[in-house]
Protein backbone atom coordinates (compact mmCIF):
# COMPACT_ATOMS: atom_id res chain seq x y z
CA UNK A 1 0.00 0.00 0.00
CA UNK A 2 2.13 3.28 -0.69
CA UNK A 3 2.08 6.10 1.62
CA UNK A 4 0.50 8.73 -0.78
CA UNK A 5 -2.71 6.70 -0.39
CA UNK A 6 -2.50 6.73 3.22
CA UNK A 7 -1.73 10.01 3.60
CA UNK A 8 -5.26 10.63 0.99
CA UNK A 9 -7.26 8.21 2.82
CA UNK A 10 -6.01 8.95 6.92
CA UNK A 11 -7.98 12.67 7.11
CA UNK A 12 -11.39 11.35 5.38
CA UNK A 13 -11.44 8.63 8.31
CA UNK A 14 -10.61 10.94 11.04
CA UNK A 15 -14.34 11.17 11.84
CA UNK A 16 -15.33 8.08 11.86
CA UNK A 17 -11.66 7.27 14.17
CA UNK A 18 -13.53 9.71 16.55
CA UNK A 19 -17.35 7.87 15.98
CA UNK A 20 -15.98 4.43 16.07
CA UNK A 21 -13.38 4.80 19.08
CA UNK A 22 -16.51 6.25 21.28
CA UNK A 23 -19.28 3.86 20.07
CA UNK A 24 -16.80 1.08 20.11
CA UNK A 25 -15.67 1.57 23.90
CA UNK A 26 -19.60 1.79 24.84
CA UNK A 27 -19.91 -1.38 23.09
CA UNK A 28 -16.97 -2.97 24.73
CA UNK A 29 -18.24 -1.61 28.24
CA UNK A 30 -21.19 -3.42 27.38
CA UNK A 31 -20.09 -6.44 26.87
CA UNK A 32 -18.40 -6.52 29.90
CA UNK A 33 -20.94 -5.34 31.65
CA UNK A 34 -22.40 -8.86 30.98
CA UNK A 35 -20.03 -11.14 31.64
CA UNK A 36 -17.73 -11.01 28.25
CA UNK A 37 -14.60 -9.87 28.45
CA UNK A 38 -12.04 -8.39 26.27
CA UNK A 39 -11.02 -11.32 24.14
CA UNK A 40 -15.15 -11.42 23.35
CA UNK A 41 -15.17 -7.98 22.27
CA UNK A 42 -12.05 -8.48 19.82
CA UNK A 43 -13.60 -11.54 18.75
CA UNK A 44 -16.74 -9.39 17.57
CA UNK A 45 -15.48 -6.42 16.43
CA UNK A 46 -13.51 -8.30 13.95
CA UNK A 47 -15.90 -10.90 12.74
CA UNK A 48 -19.70 -9.52 12.95
CA UNK A 49 -17.82 -5.57 12.60
CA UNK A 50 -21.52 -3.80 12.78
CA UNK A 51 -22.23 -0.90 15.01
CA UNK A 52 -25.64 -1.51 16.21
CA UNK A 53 -26.03 -5.11 15.03
CA UNK A 54 -23.26 -5.51 17.69
CA UNK A 55 -24.93 -3.34 20.30
CA UNK A 56 -28.10 -6.23 19.88
CA UNK A 57 -25.61 -9.24 19.94
CA UNK A 58 -25.14 -7.75 23.48
CA UNK A 59 -28.56 -7.88 23.98
CA UNK A 60 -29.36 -11.15 22.66
CA UNK A 61 -26.06 -12.83 24.48
CA UNK A 62 -27.31 -11.56 27.48
CA UNK A 63 -30.58 -13.07 27.14
CA UNK A 64 -29.46 -15.84 25.57
CA UNK A 65 -31.54 -15.53 22.90
CA UNK A 66 -32.12 -18.45 20.64
CA UNK A 67 -30.24 -18.64 17.50
CA UNK A 68 -33.20 -18.30 15.14
CA UNK A 69 -34.19 -15.43 17.08
CA UNK A 70 -30.96 -14.43 16.99
CA UNK A 71 -31.02 -14.37 13.02
CA UNK A 72 -34.33 -12.79 13.00
CA UNK A 73 -33.39 -9.52 14.51
CA UNK A 74 -29.55 -9.38 13.24
CA UNK A 75 -31.42 -9.26 9.91
CA UNK A 76 -33.29 -6.69 10.77
CA UNK A 77 -31.14 -4.34 12.33
CA UNK A 78 -29.01 -4.87 9.19
CA UNK A 79 -31.38 -4.95 6.56
CA UNK A 80 -30.80 -1.30 5.67
CA UNK A 81 -27.31 -2.16 4.46
CA UNK A 82 -28.89 -3.88 1.67
CA UNK A 83 -29.80 -1.03 0.20
CA UNK A 84 -26.08 0.48 0.66
CA UNK A 85 -24.71 -2.40 -1.56
CA UNK A 86 -27.12 -1.14 -4.06
CA UNK A 87 -26.03 1.64 -4.60
CA UNK A 88 -21.98 -0.03 -4.57
CA UNK A 89 -22.51 -1.64 -7.48
CA UNK A 90 -19.91 0.14 -9.51
CA UNK A 91 -17.70 1.18 -7.06
CA UNK A 92 -16.66 -2.35 -6.26
CA UNK A 93 -16.66 -3.27 -9.86
CA UNK A 94 -13.15 -5.04 -10.39
CA UNK A 95 -11.72 -4.96 -6.76
CA UNK A 96 -10.98 -8.67 -7.33
CA UNK A 97 -9.78 -10.25 -4.04
CA UNK A 98 -10.36 -7.49 -2.15
CA UNK A 99 -14.21 -6.80 -3.15
CA UNK A 100 -15.29 -9.27 -0.84
CA UNK A 101 -13.64 -7.38 2.22
CA UNK A 102 -15.31 -4.11 0.88
CA UNK A 103 -18.15 -5.96 1.34
CA UNK A 104 -17.87 -7.64 4.84
CA UNK A 105 -16.96 -4.05 5.80
CA UNK A 106 -19.67 -1.81 4.65
CA UNK A 107 -21.23 -0.12 7.71
CA UNK A 108 -22.91 2.84 7.87
CA UNK A 109 -20.11 5.34 8.08
CA UNK A 110 -17.59 3.67 5.42
CA UNK A 111 -20.91 3.92 2.93
CA UNK A 112 -20.92 7.62 3.93
CA UNK A 113 -17.34 7.98 3.47
CA UNK A 114 -17.33 5.61 -0.15
CA UNK A 115 -20.17 7.77 -1.13
CA UNK A 116 -18.81 11.12 -1.22
CA UNK A 117 -15.30 10.48 -0.82
CA UNK A 118 -12.77 10.69 -4.07
CA UNK A 119 -9.51 9.35 -4.61
CA UNK A 120 -7.08 12.51 -5.31
CA UNK A 121 -4.64 12.70 -8.25
CA UNK A 122 -2.37 10.51 -8.83
CA UNK A 123 -3.97 7.87 -6.01
CA UNK A 124 -5.39 4.94 -6.91
CA UNK A 125 -9.32 4.67 -6.17
CA UNK A 126 -9.21 1.01 -5.54
CA UNK A 127 -6.62 1.22 -2.91
CA UNK A 128 -8.08 4.28 -1.67
CA UNK A 129 -11.57 2.55 -0.94
CA UNK A 130 -9.96 -0.48 0.63
CA UNK A 131 -7.70 1.51 2.64
CA UNK A 132 -11.13 3.57 4.07
CA UNK A 133 -12.58 0.23 4.54
CA UNK A 134 -9.46 -0.91 6.67
CA UNK A 135 -8.44 2.04 9.18
CA UNK A 136 -12.55 1.92 10.13
CA UNK A 137 -12.42 -1.23 10.60
CA UNK A 138 -8.71 -0.99 12.36
CA UNK A 139 -10.67 1.72 14.58
CA UNK A 140 -14.02 0.02 15.44
CA UNK A 141 -11.51 -2.77 16.93
CA UNK A 142 -9.43 -0.59 18.64
CA UNK A 143 -12.10 0.98 20.51
CA UNK A 144 -14.36 -2.14 21.51
CA UNK A 145 -10.91 -3.75 22.74
CA UNK A 146 -10.22 -0.25 24.69
CA UNK A 147 -14.14 -0.08 26.59
CA UNK A 148 -13.96 -3.99 27.47
CA UNK A 149 -10.08 -3.32 29.12
CA UNK A 150 -11.21 -0.30 30.78
CA UNK A 151 -14.84 -1.84 31.54
CA UNK A 152 -12.80 -4.30 33.68
CA UNK A 153 -10.33 -1.95 35.08
CA UNK A 154 -13.24 0.47 36.36
CA UNK A 155 -15.90 -1.98 36.86
CA UNK A 156 -18.35 0.79 37.36
CA UNK A 157 -22.18 0.33 37.86
CA UNK A 158 -22.93 0.22 34.28
CA UNK A 159 -27.10 -0.17 34.77
CA UNK A 160 -29.08 1.52 31.74
CA UNK A 161 -25.94 1.26 29.07
CA UNK A 162 -28.07 -0.31 27.01
CA UNK A 163 -29.91 2.46 25.85
CA UNK A 164 -27.54 3.32 23.72
CA UNK A 165 -29.46 0.83 21.25
CA UNK A 166 -32.27 2.77 21.79
CA UNK A 167 -30.96 6.56 21.09
CA UNK A 168 -28.81 4.75 18.27
CA UNK A 169 -32.56 4.11 16.83
CA UNK A 170 -33.96 7.22 17.61
CA UNK A 171 -31.10 9.47 16.02
CA UNK A 172 -31.02 7.55 12.71
CA UNK A 173 -35.04 8.15 12.70
CA UNK A 174 -34.29 12.03 13.11
CA UNK A 175 -31.93 11.92 10.52
CA UNK A 176 -34.37 9.82 8.44
CA UNK A 177 -36.90 12.38 9.07
CA UNK A 178 -35.15 15.51 8.29
CA UNK A 179 -34.46 13.69 4.73
CA UNK A 180 -37.08 13.49 2.21
CA UNK A 181 -39.83 10.99 2.18
CA UNK A 182 -39.38 8.90 5.16
CA UNK A 183 -42.30 10.47 7.13
CA UNK A 184 -45.12 7.97 6.29
CA UNK A 185 -42.90 5.06 6.14
CA UNK A 186 -41.50 5.63 9.44
CA UNK A 187 -45.01 6.36 10.92
CA UNK A 188 -46.10 2.87 9.74
CA UNK A 189 -43.22 1.04 10.87
CA UNK A 190 -44.00 2.56 14.44
CA UNK A 191 -48.01 2.12 13.80
CA UNK A 192 -47.81 -1.79 12.83
CA UNK A 193 -45.23 -2.46 15.40
CA UNK A 194 -47.42 -1.17 18.04
CA UNK A 195 -50.44 -2.94 17.05
CA UNK A 196 -48.25 -6.29 16.83
CA UNK A 197 -47.00 -5.35 19.80
CA UNK A 198 -50.59 -4.92 21.48
CA UNK A 199 -51.83 -8.53 19.36
CA UNK A 200 -48.61 -10.60 19.44
CA UNK A 201 -47.14 -10.02 22.62
CA UNK A 202 -43.08 -8.64 22.94
CA UNK A 203 -41.66 -11.82 22.48
CA UNK A 204 -42.96 -12.59 18.65
CA UNK A 205 -43.85 -8.93 17.67
CA UNK A 206 -41.34 -8.49 14.99
CA UNK A 207 -42.58 -10.83 12.11
CA UNK A 208 -45.77 -9.68 12.55
CA UNK A 209 -44.76 -6.47 12.49
CA UNK A 210 -42.40 -6.73 9.39
CA UNK A 211 -44.70 -8.55 7.58
CA UNK A 212 -47.60 -5.56 8.05
CA UNK A 213 -45.00 -2.91 6.98
CA UNK A 214 -44.27 -4.53 3.89
CA UNK A 215 -47.75 -4.90 3.13
CA UNK A 216 -48.88 -1.93 3.77
CA UNK A 217 -45.41 0.06 1.76
CA UNK A 218 -46.46 -2.15 -1.13
CA UNK A 219 -49.83 -0.96 -1.00
CA UNK A 220 -48.91 2.44 -0.91
CA UNK A 221 -46.81 2.04 -3.53
CA UNK A 222 -48.66 4.34 -6.27
CA UNK A 223 -48.70 7.25 -3.43
CA UNK A 224 -45.66 6.91 -1.61
CA UNK A 225 -43.59 6.76 -5.17
CA UNK A 226 -44.72 9.52 -6.64
CA UNK A 227 -43.67 11.48 -3.45
CA UNK A 228 -40.48 10.38 -3.91
CA UNK A 229 -39.95 10.91 -7.09
CA UNK A 230 -41.13 14.49 -6.62
CA UNK A 231 -38.92 14.93 -3.84
CA UNK A 232 -35.63 13.73 -6.09
CA UNK A 233 -36.38 16.68 -9.05
CA UNK A 234 -36.18 19.63 -6.17
CA UNK A 235 -32.55 20.51 -5.59
CA UNK A 236 -31.45 19.37 -1.78
CA UNK A 237 -30.93 22.80 -0.03
CA UNK B 1 -23.83 -15.07 31.02
CA UNK B 2 -26.66 -17.37 30.40
CA UNK B 3 -24.84 -19.26 27.44
CA UNK B 4 -21.77 -21.52 27.22
CA UNK B 5 -18.50 -20.31 25.38
CA UNK B 6 -19.67 -22.99 22.38
CA UNK B 7 -23.27 -21.34 22.47
CA UNK B 8 -21.46 -17.58 22.36
CA UNK B 9 -19.59 -18.72 19.51
CA UNK B 10 -22.41 -19.86 17.51
CA UNK B 11 -24.44 -16.83 18.23
CA UNK B 12 -21.49 -14.97 17.14
CA UNK B 13 -21.17 -16.44 14.18
CA UNK B 14 -24.92 -16.25 13.32
CA UNK B 15 -24.55 -12.83 14.06
CA UNK B 16 -21.48 -12.82 11.34
CA UNK B 17 -23.46 -14.71 9.15
CA UNK B 18 -26.20 -12.39 8.71
CA UNK B 19 -24.42 -9.21 8.49
CA UNK B 20 -22.40 -10.24 5.57
CA UNK B 21 -25.34 -11.61 3.92
CA UNK B 22 -27.41 -8.37 4.21
CA UNK B 23 -24.26 -6.42 2.82
CA UNK B 24 -23.64 -9.07 0.04
CA UNK B 25 -26.95 -9.71 -1.04
CA UNK B 26 -27.28 -7.09 -3.35
CA UNK B 27 -23.93 -8.15 -5.24
CA UNK B 28 -25.07 -11.50 -5.20
CA UNK B 29 -28.30 -10.71 -6.80
CA UNK B 30 -27.67 -7.72 -9.26
CA UNK B 31 -23.89 -7.29 -10.26
CA UNK B 32 -24.27 -8.66 -13.39
CA UNK B 33 -25.78 -5.35 -14.76
CA UNK B 34 -29.11 -6.88 -14.34
CA UNK B 35 -31.36 -3.78 -13.48
CA UNK B 36 -33.03 -4.57 -10.17
CA UNK B 37 -37.05 -4.63 -10.27
CA UNK B 38 -38.39 -1.63 -9.70
CA UNK B 39 -40.34 -3.03 -6.55
CA UNK B 40 -37.12 -3.79 -4.85
CA UNK B 41 -35.50 -0.35 -5.71
CA UNK B 42 -38.76 1.08 -3.72
CA UNK B 43 -38.95 -1.20 -0.72
CA UNK B 44 -35.06 -0.24 -0.37
CA UNK B 45 -36.09 2.95 -0.05
CA UNK B 46 -39.29 2.87 2.31
CA UNK B 47 -38.15 -0.04 4.06
CA UNK B 48 -35.28 1.77 6.23
CA UNK B 49 -37.25 4.54 7.94
CA UNK B 50 -40.16 2.18 8.55
CA UNK B 51 -37.90 -0.26 10.12
CA UNK B 52 -36.23 1.95 11.95
CA UNK B 53 -38.74 3.04 14.13
CA UNK B 54 -39.95 -0.36 14.42
CA UNK B 55 -36.69 -1.54 16.40
CA UNK B 56 -37.05 1.94 18.25
CA UNK B 57 -40.61 0.69 19.10
CA UNK B 58 -39.09 -2.98 20.26
CA UNK B 59 -36.39 -1.17 22.25
CA UNK B 60 -38.81 0.46 24.25
CA UNK B 61 -41.34 -2.79 24.51
CA UNK B 62 -40.24 -2.85 27.89
CA UNK B 63 -41.36 0.47 29.22
CA UNK B 64 -43.91 0.13 32.49
CA UNK B 65 -46.74 2.43 32.95
CA UNK B 66 -47.12 0.97 36.65
CA UNK B 67 -44.45 2.96 38.27
CA UNK B 68 -42.36 6.26 37.44
CA UNK B 69 -39.21 4.69 37.25
CA UNK B 70 -40.83 2.33 34.66
CA UNK B 71 -41.50 4.86 32.00
CA UNK B 72 -39.79 8.36 32.88
CA UNK B 73 -36.32 7.69 32.41
CA UNK B 74 -37.07 6.40 29.15
CA UNK B 75 -39.42 9.21 27.81
CA UNK B 76 -36.79 11.94 29.33
CA UNK B 77 -33.36 10.02 27.48
CA UNK B 78 -35.69 9.43 24.70
CA UNK B 79 -36.84 13.42 24.33
CA UNK B 80 -33.05 14.34 25.01
CA UNK B 81 -31.28 11.97 22.26
CA UNK B 82 -34.50 13.92 19.75
CA UNK B 83 -33.54 17.04 21.27
CA UNK B 84 -29.61 16.92 21.44
CA UNK B 85 -30.05 15.60 17.19
CA UNK B 86 -32.02 18.27 16.22
CA UNK B 87 -30.17 20.96 17.69
CA UNK B 88 -26.35 19.94 17.17
CA UNK B 89 -26.96 16.77 14.69
CA UNK B 90 -23.64 15.52 15.80
CA UNK B 91 -24.83 11.23 16.69
CA UNK B 92 -22.28 10.80 19.30
CA UNK B 93 -23.15 13.48 21.66
CA UNK B 94 -26.55 12.44 21.19
CA UNK B 95 -26.41 9.01 21.62
CA UNK B 96 -23.65 9.61 24.42
CA UNK B 97 -25.75 12.34 26.44
CA UNK B 98 -28.72 10.52 26.43
CA UNK B 99 -27.79 7.39 27.40
CA UNK B 100 -25.20 8.81 29.90
CA UNK B 101 -28.35 10.29 31.40
CA UNK B 102 -30.44 7.58 30.98
CA UNK B 103 -27.85 5.56 33.56
CA UNK B 104 -28.01 8.99 35.84
CA UNK B 105 -31.59 8.33 36.07
CA UNK B 106 -32.09 5.02 36.44
CA UNK B 107 -29.23 4.65 38.58
CA UNK B 108 -29.44 7.11 41.08
CA UNK B 109 -33.12 9.09 40.57
CA UNK B 110 -35.54 6.28 40.55
CA UNK B 111 -33.81 3.52 41.51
Amino acid sequence: MKRRTLAAAFPVTVPVLMGYLAIGMAFGLMLQSIGYGVLWALLMSVVIYAGSGQYLGVSLLAVGAPLHQVAFLTLMVNFRHLVYGLSMLEKFRGMGARKLYMIFSLTDETYALLSSARAPEGVDEHDFFFLVALLDHSYWIAGSVLGAVLGAALGFDTTGVDFAMTALFLVIAVGQWKSAGGHIPALIGGAATLVSLLIAGAEDMLLPALAMIVIALTLLRPRLEGNVKREEETPCP
Amino acid sequence: MPLTPIQTLASIAVMAAVTFLTRALPFLLFDRGDHPPKLVLYLGRVLPPAIIAMLIVYCLKGVAFTTLGGWVPPLIAGLTAVLLHLWKGNDLLSIFGATVLYMILVQGVFA
